[in-house]
C-alpha cells in the first residue's frame, strides 16, 4: 500500500518534469522537419522559468474566475494523472477513485474554467477564442462518449488498468477492427483537443486565427506560467492515456520493485518519443483547417468512433 | 459476445472490412475529386487484402486470382484510365458540389450503416460463420452507401466512383457468402464492371469536350438554343 502511494507519487512527478520537455521534443522535431533549427528542447523549461520571475498582473476589472483558473488548470491535469497507468501497469492506490469518465471531466473542468477566465476580462481576443474552443469542445464531446461506450463494452469497465489489458489479450484482439477505429478517432480527438495541427495551429501568434492560444492571452507571470505548464501537462496526459490504455501498454512496469518502476521510466519515454515523431509526422503534412471544416474533422472522429461501436456491438470483435 | 479471441486471419478480415467501411465514409465526406479517387484506391486494395486473406484461410485458389483481378482492375487500371482522359478534372482540385452538405451526408451514411447491420446481422450471425458476420452487413452498408454518393454527387467521376465503391461493397459480400462461387461468374463481374467504368469515363471526356463541364447538374438542359457555355 505504502508503494502504491509512492509510486502515485513517482507518477505525479514524471509528468510534472517531463510535460515541458514533450512540448520542447515536439516544436524542435517539428522546425527540423521544416528544414530550420529551432529552439532548444529544454526552451519550454526556461520559458516557465522566466514566467515565474516575473511580476503578475492582474487587471482589476476580473473577479475570482480570473485567479483561480491557473491553479485548477495546473492542478487538473495532476488528478487525471493519479487515475491513469503512467509507469505501471497494476493499479496504485488511487487508480479506483475514478474511471475515464471521471477524468475527462477533470479535463472538461479546467477547460470551462480557461473558458470562463477569457469571458471574464473582457478583452476582445479572449472570449472569441473561448467561443472557438467551446465549439470544438462539443463536437469532440460525443466522439468522447461514443468512445468510453466502445471501451465499457468490450472491456467491460472503465477503470484504465482493467481497459488496457484487453487490447493485448491476443493478437486478434490487438488488430480488432473496433480496436484499430477507437485508435483513429482517439488520435484524432488528442489532435483537436491539444490544440493541433488540422485544428489549431499551436505555433501560431495571430490571434483572429487563434483558438486554444487566445484564452491565456491575459495571463501573465506566475498566472502564464501555470497556464503553460498546465497545457503542456494535459497534452502528455492525453499521450499517455492514448499510448498506456489505448494503443500499446508494452514497456510499463510489471513488478512491486522501486527498480522495475524506474526502469519504466525510459521506456516511457521512448514511447513517447516515437509518438510525437508520428505527431510531427502529421502535423507538416496537413495544413490547418478553415475553422468550419473542423466540424467535418471531428464528424469524421465521430464516424469513425461510431464504426468502432457497431462493429463491436455487432460483430462482437 | 465478448470474442477477443478471434483467429487472427478472421481478425484481420475483419479489420480490413473495418477499414473499408471507413473508406466508404470518406468517399462521402471528401469534398476532392482526387480525394475520393485516392480512397476508392485505398479501398480496394483493402478488399484485395481482405480477398488474399479469405484465400489464404479457407484455401480457395479462385479467391487469389480475383483478388488479382481487383488490384489491377480497381487498384491500377480504372483510377489510370480516369486520371489518363480526365486529367483536369482531378488537377484544377475542384471542390465538389452536393445536394446535401457533408456532415449530413455523413450522418445519413451512419445511418445506412447501422441500418444495414440491423437488417442483415441477425441472417448473418444465423450462418455461424465469422467472415460471413463481418463481411455480409459491411458489404451491404458499403454498397448503400456507394448508392448514396451516386445519388448525392452532382458530378460524373465521383459519381463513377460511386458505382465503383457500391460493386466494391457487393464484391466484399460476396466472397464471404459464396467463396467458391466459380470463378467465370466473379470474373464476368468485374470485367463488366472494368467495361462500364471504360465506357463512363470516354462518354464523360466526350461530354466534358462538347460541353465543357462534368458537373451533371449543368447537364440538365441539353437544348441546342438554351445550352450555357462554361
Amino acid at each position: 500500500m505504502r508503494e502504491t502511494i509512492a509510486y502515485n507519487i513517482v507518477q505525479v512527478l514524471f509528468v510534472l518534469c517531463f510535460a515541458p520537455l514533450y512540448s520542447g521534443v515536439l516544436s524542435r522535431f517539428k522546425e527540423i522537419v521544416q528544414s530550420k533549427r529551432g529552439p532548444s528542447i529544454f526552451q519550454p523549461y526556461r520559458d516557465l522559468w522566466k514566467l515565474f520571475h516575473k511580476d503578475e498582473v492582474v487587471s482589476s476589472e476580473t473577479t475570482w474566475i480570473f485567479r483561480i483558473t491557473p491553479y485548477l488548470v495546473f492542478i487538473t491535469p495532476i488528478f487525471v494523472t493519479v487515475l491513469i497507468p503512467v509507469l505501471t501497469d497494476y493499479p496504485l492506490a488511487f487508480a479506483f477513485m475514478g474511471d475515464m469518465l471521471a477524468a475527462g471531466f477533470f479535463l472538461g473542468l479546467a477547460g470551462f474554467f480557461a473558458a470562463l477566465a477569457a469571458v471574464d476580462t473582457g478583452n476582445p481576443y479572449g472570449p472569441m477564442g473561448a467561443s472557438r474552443t467551446r465549439m470544438v469542445g462539443f463536437l469532440a464531446e460525443p466522439v468522447f462518449m461514443i468512445v468510453f461506450f466502445t471501451v465499457s463494452f468490450v472491456a467491460q469497465s472503465t477503470i484504465p488498468y482493467i481497459v488496457q489489458q484487453k487490447w493485448i489479450a491476443s493478437a486478434a484482439a490487438f488488430f480488432s477492427p473496433a480496436h484499430v477505429l477507437l485508435l483513429v478517432a482517439f488520435l484524432m480527438l488528442i489532435l483537436a483537443e491539444g490544440g493541433r495541427i488540422p485544428v489549431d495551429n499551436p505555433s501560431g501568434h495571430f490571434e483572429l486565427a487563434m483558438i486554444d492560444e487566445s484564452k491565456g492571452l491575459e495571463f501573465s507571470g506566475r498566472g502564464a506560467a501555470l497556464m503553460k505548464w498546465g497545457g503542456q501537462m494535459k497534452f502528455l496526459v492525453l499521450a499517455c492515456v492514448f499510448l498506456n490504455v489505448l494503443l500499446a501498454p508494452w514497456g510499463l512496469a510489471t513488478g512491486e520493485h522501486v527498480v522495475q518502476v524506474m526502469i519504466a521510466i525510459p521506456l516511457i519515454l521512448v514511447k513517447i518519443l516515437i509518438f510525437a515523431t508520428v505527431l510531427v509526422m502529421i502535423e507538416t503534412s496537413l495544413s490547418k483547417l478553415r475553422l468550419f471544416r473542423i466540424s467535418e474533422f471531428l464528424g469524421a472522429a465521430f464516424i469513425a468512433s461510431v464504426a468502432a461501436m457497431i462493429v463491436s456491438i455487432f460483430i462482437g470483435a | 459476445m465478448n470474442t477477443m479471441h478471434l483467429p487472427i486471419g478472421e481478425s484481420l478480415n475483419a479489420l480490413c472490412a473495418g477499414l473499408i467501411l471507413i473508406c466508404a465514409f470518406a468517399i462521402v465526406g471528401t469534398r476532392q475529386v482526387q480525394g475520393v479517387r485516392q480512397f476508392f484506391i485505398a479501398q480496394s486494395s483493402l478488399l484485395a487484402a481482405s480477398c488474399f486473406l479469405l484465400a489464404w484461410d479457407e484455401h480457395v485458389p479462385d479467391l487469389w486470382w480475383l483478388g488479382g483481378i481487383t488490384v489491377t482492375a480497381k487498384v491500377i487500371l480504372i483510377p489510370w484510365v480516369l486520371k489518363r482522359t480526365l486529367a483536369p478534372e482531378f488537377y484544377i482540385r475542384r471542390e465538389l458540389s452536393q445536394a446535401i452538405n457533408i456532415p449530413s451526408s455523413l450522418l445519413l451514411s451512419l445511418l445506412l450503416a447501422v441500418g444495414s447491420e440491423l437488417l442483415v446481422g441477425p441472417i448473418a450471425s444465423a450462418s455461424g460463420n465469422l467472415v460471413i458476420q463481418t463481411n455480409l452487413p459491411i458489404g451491404l452498408a458499403c454498397l448503400l452507401i456507394g448508392a448514396y454518393s451516386v445519388a448525392a454527387r452532382r458530378e460524373a467521376i465521383p459519381q463513377l466512383l460511386g458505382i465503383l465503391a457500391m460493386e466494391n461493397g457487393a464484391f466484399l459480400a460476396g466472397i464471404a457468402i459464396a467463396p467458391t462461387l466459380p470463378l467465370i461468374a466473379e470474373l464476368a463481374i468485374a470485367v463488366d464492371v472494368v467495361l462500364i467504368a471504360v465506357i463512363v469515363g470516354l462518354l464523360t471526356r466526350t461530354i466534358e469536350q462538347t460541353m465543357g463541364t462534368t458537373e451533371a447538374a449543368a447537364l440538365s438542359e441539353l437544348k441546342e438554343e438554351t445550352v450555357e457555355w462554361r
